[in-house]
């Protein structure tokens, strides 16, 4: 089913929204720099940055996430679970490499050998409205990792930019729910034929090309290669590319507590931090980059692939973008895949 | 040309054996910017470039290659950096030589990029022109207009302390008054001041992109990771990042050479180098030190004479 929604009748559009729900989309912090927040007024909604820094997958799995509060009253030890979210929620703004990510994090989370409630309630309790991608970035390899500039899979609601309005199509049985909403007016043939062009274009223009197919394979036999004695040396072992990754899911749970009072937290973590796998002992078996660089690649194109059959990345092009020494990942797979690369990601100088 | 004469420099090096390995830089994927390189052989150093988007301070991947003889292409901050390091006793085996490059200042790749509408694809200098071309637009910049702030103010462009220099030394700008983002700051309120910092802050990620990129944050463990003791939280509550962010300014006093390597590598665009700045101008006022010009002079904070400036101590 599909519909227009007029640009100028978008804010209400948002305000009718949040009276339902709790709704979630991309702010601006500062110039450049745009999150996914709750919204609490509708012109806060900022579209214009293809990439967030951070990506949707915060909705769902936040950076920092209480998971109980404790106390202890006269020998009793009250827990309060923090699970529960009250309302239903929309995201809103998300491009398809970002829903696709949460498909990803989805099988780790809500798969079949373990179930994270904190994570499920959100899910569950969320629907989906993508926004299409139009003009992908040439830091954008989606098409390489399964995705697409238009994917729909995972979205109950789908936009996408026609100029003055949105063209706005109803997936999901969550979707329909808004087939009576009053702003969307009827789609004509014009419409169509502009988002088909969209379309093409777009895919076009993000035209696979990584291989990244088979790829966990190739890793298989690289574990003790030369390449990872260089693919290092330029990291600075922060946490940029896995904190702003839409698919990086590890994480590190604290209590903080003073006296009798405390909370359990958890906090996203990054195999690239020499802590992340210190043992008690003082015994680190990834001591150095080039074994912490090597499980960053290894998890996302050889571990996962062989429990979920593909690749735990999504193409958004975050860790090429903002990584403070320019690491290009695309350079380090088309060297794995032994397309030779043109320089230092793949060869020693 | 200074490409031309640096790869020649580190080619006769590597040749020569003088170094096992020179740090510099590279042209890369992204227009606007360049990637550290590593280069072991003379045919290597054909790779080599020079330009305005050299902007990583190489020093902070010295601590990698304390085994090796290496050779670091410098600017002037980056310079800074080393001899205090080499001040700290960090190179116990191997000085690194130093091949200094004087600093035409480097482009603020965020600022290029909101000066206009579209990625940008390719980015061309000429002389003190910065030609920027993307899918449906090309705009001719005046570099200077773009240069990171650190930089505009930067009152040590050539690397004297270097072994080699390549090309000449070019005129340094020394600032009359007290550096322009600090009187800024100190401009406001403390009020305002504590807002503008906690506005800053709140968009941090605790990635530690910033201390990463810092040559002078080299701890085995940094108190953030510490659990015994446990002096800070690790999620994102605002008084554990405004904890973070004043020890680590704290923990640079009269050690900093002022490169912005932290702010430039930091993916939410915190912008937080006026306090460090402000720790620069108060060790240059209390003791005459600026970090890493003089290679003989110890950092005043880690050394005590009866004449130090006390009167701060109430």
């Amino acid at each position: 089913m599909k519909f227009k929604l007029d640009k100028k009748d978008f804010e209400r559009f948002l305000k009718d929204l949040m009276e339902a729900y709790d709704l979630f989309a991309p702010v601006q912090l500062a110039e450049g720099v745009s999150v996914f927040r709750k919204i609490d007024q509708p012109e806060e909604v900022h579209l214009t940055q293809l990439v967030p820094q951070k990506s949707a997958k915060e909705v769902f799995f936040p950076q920092s996430e209480v998971m109980f509060r404790y106390e202890t009253v006269e020998h009793r030890e009250p827990i309060l679970s923090e699970q529960r979210i009250e309302r239903e929620r929309v995201l809103l703004g998300a491009r398809p490499c970002d829903i696709e990510a949460i498909s990803i994090l989805e099988k780790v989370f809500a798969g079949e050998d373990y179930t994270d409630v904190y994570f499920l309630e959100k899910r569950r309790k969320t629907t989906i409205v993508t926004l299409s991608c139009n003009h992908p970035l040439t830091t954008c390899f989606c098409s390489s990792t399964g995705g697409g500039p238009f994917r729909r899979d995972g979205s109950d609601l789908f936009l996408t930019d026609l100029g003055e309005s949105y063209l706005v199509e109803l997936l999901t049985e969550k979707g329909m729910a808004f087939s009576k909403n009053r702003f969307f007016r009827e789609a004509g043939s014009k419409d169509f034929d502009l988002l088909k062009e969209l379309e093409e274009k777009a895919s076009k223009k993000a035209e696979a090309s990584i291989p990244v197919e088979g790829i966990e394979k190739r890793l298989d036999l690289m574990v003790e290669s030369p390449f990872w004695d260089r693919i290092h040396e330029k990291c600075i072992g922060c946490g940029v590319c896995t904190f702003l990754c839409p698919t990086c899911h590890c994480f590190d749970i604290t209590d903080e507590a003073v006296n009798l009072k405390g909370q359990r937290v958890r906090n996203w973590d990054s195999c690239l931090f020499p802590i992340y796998s210190l043992e008690t002992s003082g015994h680190n078996p990834r001591p150095t980059g080039r074994e912490r660089t090597r499980q960053r690649l290894m998890h996302k194109f050889n571990y996962y692939p062989k429990n979920f059959d593909r690749v735990a990345c999504v193409g958004c092009g975050r860790c090429i973008l903002y990584c403070p020494v320019h690491f290009d990942i695309r350079e380090a797979l088309l060297y794995a895949s032994s397309r030779r690369s043109k320089g230092q990601e793949g060869q020693s100088r | 040309m200074i490409q031309e004469k640096l790869r020649e420099k580190a080619k006769e090096l590597l040749s020569k054996k003088e170094v096992d390995l020179i740090i510099g830089f590279s042209e890369w994927t992204l227009p606007l910017r360049t990637t550290p390189v590593f280069i072991r052989t003379p045919e290597g150093t054909e790779s080599l470039a020079w330009n305005s988007f050299c902007e990583n301070n190489l020093a902070t991947y010295l601590h990698k290659f304390g085994r090796f003889k290496v050779g670091i292409v410098v600017k002037g901050c980056d310079a800074r950096s080393v001899v205090a390091l080499s001040l700290e006793k960090r190179f116990p085996n191997h000085r690194p030589l130093l091949i200094g490059v004087p600093c035409q200042r480097m482009v603020d790749r965020k600022k290029v990029k909101k000066a206009v509408k579209g990625e940008i694809l390719q980015a061309v200098e000429q002389g003190d022109l910065l030609v920027v071309k993307g899918e449906d637009f090309e705009v001719t910049l005046k570099r200077d207009d773009f240069l990171y702030s650190v930089c505009r103010s930067c009152t040590h462009r050539t690397p004297n302390q270097a072994d080699f220099l390549i090309g000449d030394p070019v005129e340094e700008f020394p600032l009359d008054e007290a550096h322009p983002d600090v009187s800024e700051f100190e401009g406001k309120t403390p009020e305002e001041r504590w807002g503008s910092f906690e506005k800053e802050i709140s968009r941090c990620i605790r990635c530690y992109a910033c201390r990463e990129a810092c040559p002078m944050c080299y701890c085995t463990e940094c108190f953030v990771d510490s659990t015994r003791p446990k002096w800070i939280e690790k999620s994102l509550s605002p008084s554990d990042l405004a904890f973070y962010h004043i020890v680590r300014a704290y923990h640079q006093t009269g050690r900093c050479s002022g490169c912005g390597a932290c702010e430039r590598a930091c993916p939410m665009d915190i912008r937080l180098t006026h306090l460090t700045q402000k720790l620069n101008q108060e060790v240059k006022d209390l003791y005459g030190f600026e970090t890493g010009i003089q290679p003989e002079v110890p950092p005043p904070l880690s050394t005590f004479h009866p004449e130090d400036e006390q009167g701060f101590i109430k």
